[in-house]
């Protein structure tokens, strides 16, 4: 093994550099898009058409790989949100709630299996509006959405059962508001659990990426779903705000951040509506000196790199053992100089486009702040395309708990490294955050991963490995980071009530 | 050699980061120029019982001129074979920089006293080897007497000495498929290391499992950290097993993406193979003419 002696923090990587680009270089191998039709324009899924917002209202929808218009997308007002939250009614009390379990389930298996066939349609589309690596979007975000709902459409006909001695029964409408960071995906937790359960859905994706989320309607319409059963808003801050609080919502969802979770909470304090959130995250990395170093940095990568650090659930903290410091930030200053970021179409692409120019200033705002701080910066060599939002794969060493860059998240592909001593040390650094959702530990010793991960505040803790996604698997936070579950068996429950 | 720690190596993720290296899409230039480095780095190999002066006189042939058609195709690094062979090799090969490379200390199962190896060995350089792919004592390594295989192989290097002329590099194979764990793998490959092997080699092709992309990358990253710590080059040497443009390709981009251009030469970075090379060629005439062509236009020796 490699042997560390100087501790020289301020210059991680010395000695040997590996050289990523000389003799053999890959060629450019962009992901076909001939295949996607983009609408100029796109209404409002309502009772299973799509219409024009009654203001007429508009946005542009963009490419943040190119800040190029995409399409533009209705801007529904409190009149549109209402229409839709009746026709989802409607549908509720009229069909969904009536129909037998077992012909509900057909449904969404027939969805699953569609998005299944149109998987390569989505992955772009994806891609496209939100700037995630085309890579991403095919082997993550599309086949893990339909998997969701292949795994709900399975429970639609034996609710009778998932509760041991209790019966359960939908609650009605659900008011569904999701994330610009996996817009499908997000679309999936919240859409297959509850029409399972027999309730239905109002889904307003994030301002900055509906594509997926209209184009999950046209294959809801395409499915011959009873109308009003999924509808789709879309709109900003504003049209979340009337979905969430029009008093015929039975049950809210939402995804996104904790800012805006607890706008959400204090709205529907006293209004008796169920309620699940799934917030920020500062998640703590955590590497033990026995670990499988190399796998290690690889989990690390993983943990902070993937979908540009726009994850809630990233390990934007990382927490390595003083002893092989030196070695595992020299090993992640030579692996970040292989990540290849650019063109998220293309298939070799590793880091894609940041999702909007105000989340690109958020990143920039908090990373001057770690240099400001005192912390050291290493940043990837790569260059950045002129057109559209980017920033590379970076991370701080010399960082203190006290720091904004090791308490904020950052939601980008930004590290923070501290170092610990024991694992009591590494257990107090972990949880000395607001937040709660995730966690890893990486050691070679079984037994400390047990002893570790049961003092660990987090929602999710990976053992030798990071972000790691199941439709059996509940997935949620502590503090912070939120409440209630989505996923499994708790997922589905979230959407349920027992008689 | 002093008290050995290998970091340890965890089966799922590694075999995860393989797989992952495996979706590189390498299209049209970057495949043309990934299959001619393939080729110039091929150990074209000969190991069979019925092995003959005339079948290794072929062998060279084509190892010297792999496609008749078309000259801009590089030569292999290397012919592979038995040691009462490599005479034969060397005369065929005489004034190329082809290299020869001969099996020896009782290979493929390496169960014969030590004296028989070395002596396998001596004959080899002897007629002319230029490198010498030997086999680790498996039983030993498996029975935790790591200091006997560090010293055979220790041997074996300096059996490898010629007093006049360049000097024979050693090529120590692991036979990962015996071996069976990463952890395995790793800690025989820093001992190879530690013990003075130039190249180390995954398998000798008579053994099931033999190359697969999770092991090399497990190499590759123990020959990193001894790069890392000493700034020494060790080669790397996959065998058995790789049979198909794609498969080369893949390894091609595990090698660039673990440990960059430095090994992306012959070399550092062998493959030793018998039928990859026909595909390799198959391949780059399809990349230049657009279509397949039948495998009977390339010649089987």
């Amino acid at each position: 093994m490699a042997k560390e002696t100087s501790r020289s923090r301020a210059h991680p990587p010395g000695g040997v550099t590996p050289d990523f680009e000389g003799v053999w270089e890959y060629v450019p191998a962009p992901e076909s898009t001939s295949h996607v039709r983009i609408e100029p324009r796109y209404g409002l899924f309502i009772g299973g058409r799509f219409v024009p917002a009654k203001s007429g209202k508009t946005f542009d929808t963009i490419e943040p790989a190119t800040e190029q218009k995409l399409a533009e997308v209705a801007e529904a007002g409190e009149a549109d949100v209402d229409a839709a939250v009746r026709a989802a009614e409607r549908a509720y009390e009229k069909v969904w709630r009536r129909m037998p379990g077992k012909e509900r389930g057909k449904y969404v298996y027939r969805l699953a299996r569609m998005l299944q066939e149109k998987a390569r349609e989505f992955a772009v589309l994806e891609t496209r509006n939100g700037g995630k690596p085309i890579k991403e979007s095919r082997d993550l975000d599309v086949p893990l959405a339909a998997a969701h709902f292949f795994y709900y459409a399975g429970w639609a006909d034996k609710l009778d059962y998932a509760f041991p001695g209790r019966k359960a029964r939908p609650l009605g409408v659900a008011g569904q508001v999701i994330p610009w960071n996996f817009p499908l995906l997000m679309a999936a937790w919240k859409v297959a659990p509850a029409l399972a359960a027999g309730n239905t859905c109002v889904l307003k994706p994030a301002e900055t990426t509906p594509l997926t989320a209209l184009h999950l309607a046209k294959l809801v319409e395409e499915a011959d779903l009873p109308p009003g059963v999924v509808n789709v808003v879309t709109g900003a801050g504003a049209t979340g705000a009337a979905l969430v609080s029009h008093p015929k919502v039975r049950k809210v969802a939402f995804t996104g951040s904790t800012e805006v979770g607890k706008r959400i909470q204090r709205a529907l304090a006293g209004t008796g509506k169920r309620l699940t959130l799934e917030l920020g995250g500062k998640a703590a990395n955590i590497v033990f000196a026995d670990a499988p170093i190399d796998q290690a940095v690889e989990g690390i990568v993983n943990g902070i790199y993937f979908n540009q650090g726009h994850v809630c659930c990233a390990g934007s903290r990382l927490l390595v053992e003083e002893s092989v410091h030196d070695l595992v930030v020299r090993k992640l200053a030579h692996r970040i100089r292989t990540l290849r970021l650019g063109d998220p179409l293309d298939k070799n692409t590793d880091v894609g486009a940041i999702n909007s120019k105000a989340q690109l200033e958020k990143i920039r705002e908090l990373v001057d702040s770690g240099v400001a701080d005192g912390a050291v910066l290493t940043q990837a060599p790569c260059r950045l395309p002129v057109k559209g939002f980017w920033f590379p794969p970076s991370f701080f060493t010399n960082v203190a708990q006290s720091m904004r860059i090791a308490s904020e998240e950052i939601f980008g592909p930004v590290l923070a490294i501290q170092t610990f001593r024991t694992p009591e040390e590494a257990v107090e650094k972990a949880n000395n955050t607001m937040y709660g959702l995730s966690a890893g530990v990486w050691t070679d010793k079984g037994s400390k991963i047990f002893h570790v991960s049961r003092k660990l505040r987090a929602g999710v803790v990976w053992a030798n490995t990071y972000n790691k996604f199941d439709p059996t698997s509940p997935f949620g936070g502590y503090k912070e980071s939120g409440f209630g579950r989505e996923g499994g068996l708790h997922g589905l429950q979230a959407y349920l009530e027992p008689v | 050699m002093g008290v050995l720690r290998s970091p340890a190596v965890d089966q799922v993720a590694l075999e995860e980061r393989a797989a992952a290296l495996g979706k590189r899409s390498i299209k049209k230039d970057a495949k043309v120029a990934g299959i001619r480095l393939a080729i110039s780095m091929c150990d074209l190999t000969t190991l069979e019982g019925k092995d003959s002066p005339g079948k290794v006189r072929q062998l060279c042939a084509k190892a010297l001129r792999p496609d008749p058609e078309d000259p801009s195709v590089p030569s292999v690094a290397a012919v592979c074979v038995y040691s009462d062979l490599v005479a034969a090799a060397k005369g065929a090969l005489a004034g190329s920089d082809v290299k020869v490379a001969s099996v020896s200390t009782a290979f493929p199962s390496g169960r014969s006293p030590l004296p028989v190896k070395l002596a396998d060995v001596r004959r080899a350089v002897g007629a002319g080897a230029d490198e010498i792919d030997m086999v680790i004592d498996r039983g030993a390594f498996l029975a935790g007497a790591y200091r006997r295989v560090s010293d055979e192989i220790a041997a074996t290097k300096e059996a490898c000495t010629r007093r006049n002329g360049p000097p024979v590099r050693l090529k120590v194979i692991l036979e990962t498929g015996e071996l069976e764990t990463y952890d395995n793998v790793r800690r025989a490959s820093d001992l190879a290391i530690a013990a003075g092997a130039d190249f180390i080699k995954t398998s000798t092709g008579k053994v099931s499992p033999a190359a697969t992309p999770a092991v090399t990358l497990c190499m590759l990253e123990a020959i990193r950290d001894h790069w890392l710590a000493t700034g020494v080059k060790v080669g790397m040497k996959p065998a058995g097993g790789i049979r198909t443009s794609k498969q080369a390709l893949h390894y091609l981009v595990i090698v660039k993406e673990t440990l960059g251009a430095d090994w992306l030469t012959p070399d550092l970075f062998r493959f030793g193979a018998s039928a990859l090379l026909n595909d390799l060629l198959m391949q780059l005439r399809k990349e230049r003419t657009g279509r397949y062509r039948s495998d009977e236009e390339f010649t089987k020796d």
